[in-house]
């Protein structure tokens, strides 16, 4: 016991002094999720509110055939502006890209619409350009509404009432919650704080291991008079410490971050308050000895600093692949899913941030297989320690 | 009282010891010396428990190397070729690192340190941070630190390399302390001149096979040369004709 306290006091504060293992502990990975968060959600602010506040800037070639229908589109905040010359090049246009969207209004328009007959109005864009397709949108939409006026004129001229063409009236009622809805951009930060914490540690779990033999202090650390499994479990807990120090700034990060990301303009009020990022702490910590115990079981059998850096970087991405499937197949948490760690956190935490009642046999589930696979690979990272292969 | 009594040890291919027996014995300086790759570090790596021989067995004051590791560490003071300081922590701060790693209480580790600075000369960097530390300031901090507990035997895989003039002198000067002091000493190098100076026993390794264990006399007799080189190239020829 003794060596160990003894071991990992001293790696606690070389790796303190090491200025590159400080700042991947304290500085990047704590603060790189709050700030592509804050960069994401920003720029999805701006998106949504991109339709109904921005003028569109529309080329509308032969204006001077349909006056009200312009006036009308000048009303919905489009703004007119004349477009190329002739059908050919306003083709070649929305091509190359110069214009995404234009709208060509035929000579006869007024004549047809003079006869009762549907008057041709043709929209042209690039389905494949996302940008234009929601310009196209709104153009159609505009044009739509247009025509549905006109249907409702011509009605009370012939003395019907325009209701005879809404047979159906369609009420939406979308029951997410403004928590709810918040959970599928913050399902991400579940895995911010998973790379949080494991960046907090990956440099101490290589200079234990192999920056250690590369060094050459690993041969005479070996020939003192102590256990191996001693060494090792003082190293793992020294990581350990790290990566809790890392998680926890990582928490503190996003909860002050998301007060002041303007979240209620998309509808989200993510239950991230004082309680729950306590919470989170306890819910991810078991994590912590699996993250440790990995890392350093990953650089043992790796030669060198840089083989080893390679390595733990293909670690670090690994908690995310779970994650993604199970978002890309859109699953609701399900008992199964809580002994697999990273997605067992990822999912309570997706719950609480919903702020949807959380299952405790899930936490106990979770808890306990984390814990228990991290208690194996420390078993193993011991084993492997007692191999003279070590050395390299 | 180091004793090998026939060791084995390869790496795949590699036969890098084939049966190398020897004995050094306490307030003795006994020599490994052989040309690189002939398997002296290996044999030094197999005493001070980092490696396990194949076959044959090796103890240190009675303690098997294998089956008894630990009691034979705790007897062990070791400097292994090329070894490392934690380049974050400063020369004492090395040194007290492996003192309380050997189980002694605070009051010996200062007392201890205090002593092996001194003696090593090394209070000019003591409390400096050991990265950029040259050749030499990292040997001695690696020899303070393997001489912490105050073992019965001491081995050290060719200690000299990299040294200057001064470091070399101060080198022997503290490995004829250990001597009088009564410890085993066992040192590899491949500097004839260094161990004809300090040894009482030679062992001339070569091809994983002991070719000669004897006196700096004994040797010269024996391959009938006066020259102590020239002796160590005849020794080495005998082994390779085998």
């Amino acid at each position: 016991m003794r060596t160990l306290v003894t071991v990992f006091l001293k790696e606690v504060i070389d790796n303190f002094r090491d200025r590159r293992t400080l700042v991947s502990a304290l500085v990047m990975g704590p603060l790189f999720g709050p700030i592509l968060f804050a960069f994401v959600i920003n720029l999805s602010i701006e998106r949504s509110l991109d339709d109904i506040e921005r003028t569109l800037e529309l080329p509308v070639i032969g204006q001077q055939h349909a006056p009200n229908l312009m006036r009308y589109l000048r009303s919905r905040n489009i703004d007119l502006v004349a477009g190329p010359d002739g059908r050919a090049a306003a083709i070649d246009a929305v091509t190359t890209g110069i214009h995404d969207v234009i709208v060509i209004v035929p000579e006869d328009f007024g004549e047809q619409l003079g006869d009762s007959i549907p008057a041709q109005v043709e929209l042209i864009y690039d389905q494949a350009n996302t940008q234009a397709e929601r310009d196209a949108r709104r153009v159609r939409g505009a044009l739509h509404s247009y025509s549905q006026e006109l249907a409702a004129v011509r009605l009370l001229a012939r003395g019907v009432s325009p209701m005879v063409l809404r047979p159906i009236n369609v009420d939406e009622v979308d029951v997410s919650t403004p928590s709810g809805r918040s959970a599928m951009l913050l399902g991400m930060m579940s895995y911010f704080f998973i790379f949080a914490l494991l960046m907090g540690g990956m440099y101490l779990a290589i200079d234990t291991t192999a920056g250690e033999r590369e060094r050459g202090s690993l041969e005479p650390l070996l020939s003192l008079p102590v256990t191996r499994d001693q060494l090792m479990l003082g190293k793992i807990a020294a990581t350990c410490v790290f990566m809790a120090v890392s998680l926890l700034l990582s928490l503190c990060s996003f909860f002050i971050a998301l007060k002041f990301m303007p979240l209620e303009q998309l509808g989200m009020t993510p239950n991230f308050g004082f309680a729950v990022v306590v919470a989170a702490f306890f819910v991810l910590a078991p994590f912590i000895l699996l993250g440790a115990s990995l890392m350093t079981l990953v650089a043992s059998f790796t030669k060198s600093y840089k083989e080893a850096q390679t390595w733990l970087s293909v670690v670090l991405i690994a908690p995310t692949l779970p994650i993604l499937i199970v978002s890309i197949l859109t699953l609701r948490p399900q008992l199964e899913f809580m002994f697999v760690p990273s997605l067992s956190q990822h999912l309570l935490l997706v719950d609480m941030i919903k702020n949807e009642p959380v299952n405790l046999l899930h936490v106990a589930i979770s808890v306990t297989s984390t814990l228990a696979i991290g208690a194996i690979l420390t078993w193993i990272c011991a084993h492997l320690y007692r191999r003279e292969g070590l050395l390299g | 009282m180091i004793s090998v009594t026939d060791i084995h040890k390869s790496f795949g291919e590699i036969r890098a010891v084939q049966g190398v027996s020897f004995s050094a014995p306490d307030g003795k300086i006994t020599g490994l010396l052989g040309p690189n790759g002939a398997g002296k570090s290996t044999t030094l790596r197999i005493l001070y428990t980092v490696l396990k021989p194949d076959r044959g067995r090796a103890s240190i004051d009675g303690a098997d190397v294998v089956t008894d590791s630990l009691e034979a560490r705790q007897n062990i003071g070791a400097l292994p070729h090329g070894a490392g300081l934690y380049p974050h922590l400063t020369a004492r701060e090395n040194i007290s690192y492996y003192a309380r790693l050997c189980g002694l209480d605070n009051p010996t580790i200062e007392e201890r340190v205090d002593g092996l600075v001194e003696l090593l000369e090394i209070g000019d960097f003591a409390d400096r941070r050991s990265k950029g530390f040259s050749q030499g300031q990292r040997t001695k901090v690696s020899l303070a630190r393997a001489l912490v507990h105050n073992p019965q035997n001491v081995i050290l895989d060719e200690p000299s390399n990299g040294l200057d003039v001064m470091a070399t002198r101060s080198l022997r000067d503290l490995i004829l302390k250990l001597k009088d002091a009564g410890r085993c000493v066992l040192f590899s190098s491949h500097v004839m001149q260094e161990v004809a100076a300090l040894c009482d026993d030679i062992i001339i390794i070569a091809n994983g096979k002991v070719a000669i264990d004897d006196s700096a006399d004994g040797i010269r007799r024996r391959t009938a040369c006066d020259d102590l080189e020239d002796a160590f190239v005849r020794a080495i020829e005998m082994v390779e004709i085998d």
